[in-house]
């Protein structure tokens, strides 16, 4: 799977740990949010990058302890109809995440503006299609009714265009 | 009316262009229809039995002259001559072809229309009282707010892949006549003491195979708090609406499953989680938006208008039509024309390229340049002077869309059915066109009085069909066709489900049996009784007995 981050195809640095799969001695591993609460006294001291997988139907109310502990998050596309994973990268990044959000799974590039919008900031895409599809999918609209969305440059936010005086909502930090 | 700004410009210019190229990538096949549907369906594009049909957005159903005119102008140059309007205030043409979608979508940029999420997983073109702004028993204009939820629920990022398609109706007056409980929402204004709008909002309402009335979930919520508070339900019907099951996927099911109690809890959690930063820019844009709903320029007129009451007196046929099709309006001297598209044996909510010029002209020149759609699937003229209707009428009869069928029999709402459609499972437009024929004369339609009568042909109530006071379904029993006859639905503030009646019936013997309930009723009718309520006072013996027992 290609990953995606930035507008370019770049090495993957992360490797998934199965639940049963012993502790590596460091480096960058993804748990899944059951392995995550049941381990944490062991992960917590994890010497290397601690990431999770989450499942769409995992509640991600109780994550946020973890946010600081945790330098990315994988939310998972099972069907590119399936949206479950907008709303919880959205509701991650108002809780407060700040680290890398990977979308995986069924993506299409037509999706990928929405998917940033929400903060997604990487893409495990799959190689159907070409580096130039998803470069020119990423930025196809320049506008956006909603407030609160990430944003690149040369992206604006309508209403706080509209009514000078109020900045666009928030930095935004990590819009891939 | 609304009047786009740069910025609304742009944005449907650049979801032009996004398409033109989606369009051309599926034309090559770099992607597969498959992949194609979603992006397709999100501007409006369906593949039918014979054809593409585009679904063009008309938001909460008020549109321009000029604007009416494009659309005849789509009608004649890219279909065949004629365009239908549909039970969500929206138009649709049904004979497109997929080269010619992106030409068609800058026709309508052209005059500030789009297409965009008129179908689709995602929150589809919102909908309202086609009375707003002129009715006399409105609280306030629900236009306004309608604008601000189609630009909110615009290429929403997070919203745009729902379990299933998503309907917001709004209504201002006390009296519902845009069926907001059966909504996924449903928005229905109040004023407190003070004078401020609230808004009650209502959750889980529908039809389909599963119909539902909706709960209320807020019964005052302050104006300002609307986008906020539906981000928190669109939140948690995307997070937990059923994916599993396309039928058992709308919020209906959710509210249903979770019970009301527990569904408003996890609302109330979300909305108390991520508390809107400030809602002041959505205030400042509200107002922004209102501005362009100001009353039009009315002119201080006499209650009594001589001319009228001439006409009327001299021409009979003119008053039965003024007694039918006309609707009291909040100012003197004005009132509401209800233009049927119902003309005896046509197929409701058709017009042709013509008539929709007939229908510009007649706005510019009698009713402020402003149009409305209803979703009885026929055209409003809100704001016309009485001493203009006679001028309205002959120019309506001249162009065959002056029935006096309004809110009658005849005035049949219907669904594409089987003639269009790739789900439906029997044909809507000949039942229709039957009944039509046989309640041809308007007098004995009055005999009748008011009553409501839905067909859709398969169990997607695309016809509404569960609130229709008579209710007609279409289904399939090995090939053959045949007709459920539901009694007691309704979609005003008393809104009901109706209870089906018993064996189908064959579609030749569907308008004796409309008879047979009708005659019914009128044996029954205490003076002055509508249908629905003898049938509310009476339930569905008496008519299941006329029409089952002798056969």
């Amino acid at each position: 799977m290609p990953l995606l981050k930035n507008n370019a195809f770049v090495q993957d640095e992360w490797s998934t740990l199965d639940d049963d799969a012993a502790l590596p001695e460091g480096g960058k591993i993804i748990v899944s949010f059951p392995r995550l609460a049941n381990d944490w006294d062991l992960l917590a001291k994890f010497p290397g990058v601690l990431g999770v997988k989450l499942a769409n139907t995992d509640k991600i109310d109780s994550l946020a302890p973890y946010f600081s502990q945790l330098a990315i998050i994988v939310l998972a596309f099972p069907a590119f109809t399936d949206g479950r994973a907008y709303s919880l990268a959205r509701s991650l990044r108002l809780d407060g995440y700040r680290g890398e959000l990977r979308a995986e799974g069924n993506l299409l590039p037509d999706q990928l503006q929405y998917m940033r919008q929400v903060g997604f900031d990487s893409f495990a895409v799959n190689d159907r299609f070409p580096l130039q599809s998803w470069q020119a999918a990423s930025h196809q609209m320049s506008l956006a009714y909603q407030r609160g969305l990430y944003r690149v440059a040369g992206e604006g936010e309508v209403w706080s265009q509209r009514h000078q005086g109020f900045a666009p909502w928030e930095e935004q930090p990590h819009a891939g | 009316m609304y009047r786009y700004d740069e910025f609304d410009h742009k944005f449907v210019a650049e979801r032009t262009a996004q398409f033109r190229d989606q369009a051309a990538r599926r034309l090559s096949g770099e992607i597969t229809e498959d992949e194609f549907r979603p992006l397709r369906l999100m501007n409006g594009l369906y593949l039918q039995l014979h054809a593409y049909m585009l679904r063009v957005a008309i938001p909460y159903g008020t549109l321009s002259g000029t604007q009416m005119r494009q659309l005849a102008y789509i009608a004649d140059k890219y279909d065949r001559g004629y365009g239908h309007f549909t039970t969500r205030q929206n138009i649709q043409y049904n004979w497109i072809k997929l080269e010619d979608t992106a030409d068609i979508l800058q026709a309508l940029a052209d005059v500030e229309m789009h297409a965009i999420q008129t179908s689709g997983n995602c929150i589809r073109n919102v909908t309202t009282d086609h009375w707003a702004g002129a009715a006399a028993d409105e609280l306030a204009d629900p236009r306004p707010i309608a604008e601000l939820i189609r630009q909110w629920s615009s290429l929403h990022p997070e919203f745009s892949f729902l379990p299933r398609k998503f309907k917001v109706a709004i209504t201002g007056a006390p009296h519902d006549r845009a069926a907001v409980k059966v909504h996924d929402i449903g928005l229905r204004m109040h004023k407190n003491d003070a004078g401020a709008i609230g808004w009650e909002v209502m959750v889980g309402g529908g039809q389909g195979r599963t119909p539902m009335i909706a709960i209320a979930v807020r019964d005052f919520l302050p104006e300002k708090e609307v986008i906020p508070y539906l981000e928190a339900i669109m939140r948690v019907y995307n997070l937990f609406g059923r994916r599993d099951n396309k039928y058992k996927a709308r919020i209906k099911i959710l509210v249903h499953e979770l019970g009301a109690e527990k569904f408003k809890s996890e609302v109330e959690a979300e909305y108390a989680r991520h508390p809107a930063q400030s809602t002041e820019v959505d205030e400042r844009e509200l107002a922004r938006i209102s501005a362009y709903f100001k009353a039009p320029n009315y002119e201080e007129l006499s209650r009594f208008a001589p001319r009228f009451e001439e006409a009327k007196r001299t021409d009979p046929e003119f008053a039965r039509w003024a007694k039918n099709n006309l609707a009291a309006h909040l100012v003197d001297g004005y009132t509401i024309v209800n233009i049927s598209l119902k003309p005896e044996g046509g197929i409701p909510g058709d017009a042709t390229g013509d008539q929709m010029r007939q229908l510009a002209t007649l706005a510019e020149r009698y009713s402020f340049d402003e149009l409305r759609v209803s979703h009885a699937q026929n055209i409003v003229l809100a704001h016309v002077k009485l001493e203009d209707v006679f001028a309205v009428w002959e120019a309506l009869k001249a162009s065959d869309m002056a029935a006096a069928n309004y809110g009658l029999i005849g005035d049949i709402i219907a669904c594409p059915g089987l003639d269009y459609c790739a789900l439906a499972t029997a044909r809507s437009i000949p039942v229709a066109q039957a009944i039509s024929r046989k309640f041809a004369n308007v007098a004995t339609q009055e005999h009748y009085g008011a009553v409501k009568l839905n067909i859709s042909g398969c169990i997607n109530a695309c016809g509404h069909h569960h609130v229709g006071h008579i209710g007609i379904l279409g289904l399939d029993k090995k090939g053959e066709e045949f007709y459920q006859i539901t009694l007691g639905g309704s979609s005003s503030e008393n809104a009901s489900i109706g209870t089906i009646l018993g064996p189908g019936f064959a579609a030749h013997e569907v308008p004796d049996a409309i008879e047979t309930i009708l005659n019914t009723y009128v044996k029954l009718r205490v003076s002055g009784e509508e249908f629905l309520h003898t049938y509310r006072r009476l339930g569905p013996a008496p008519f299941k007995e006329a029409l089952y027992a002798t056969a």
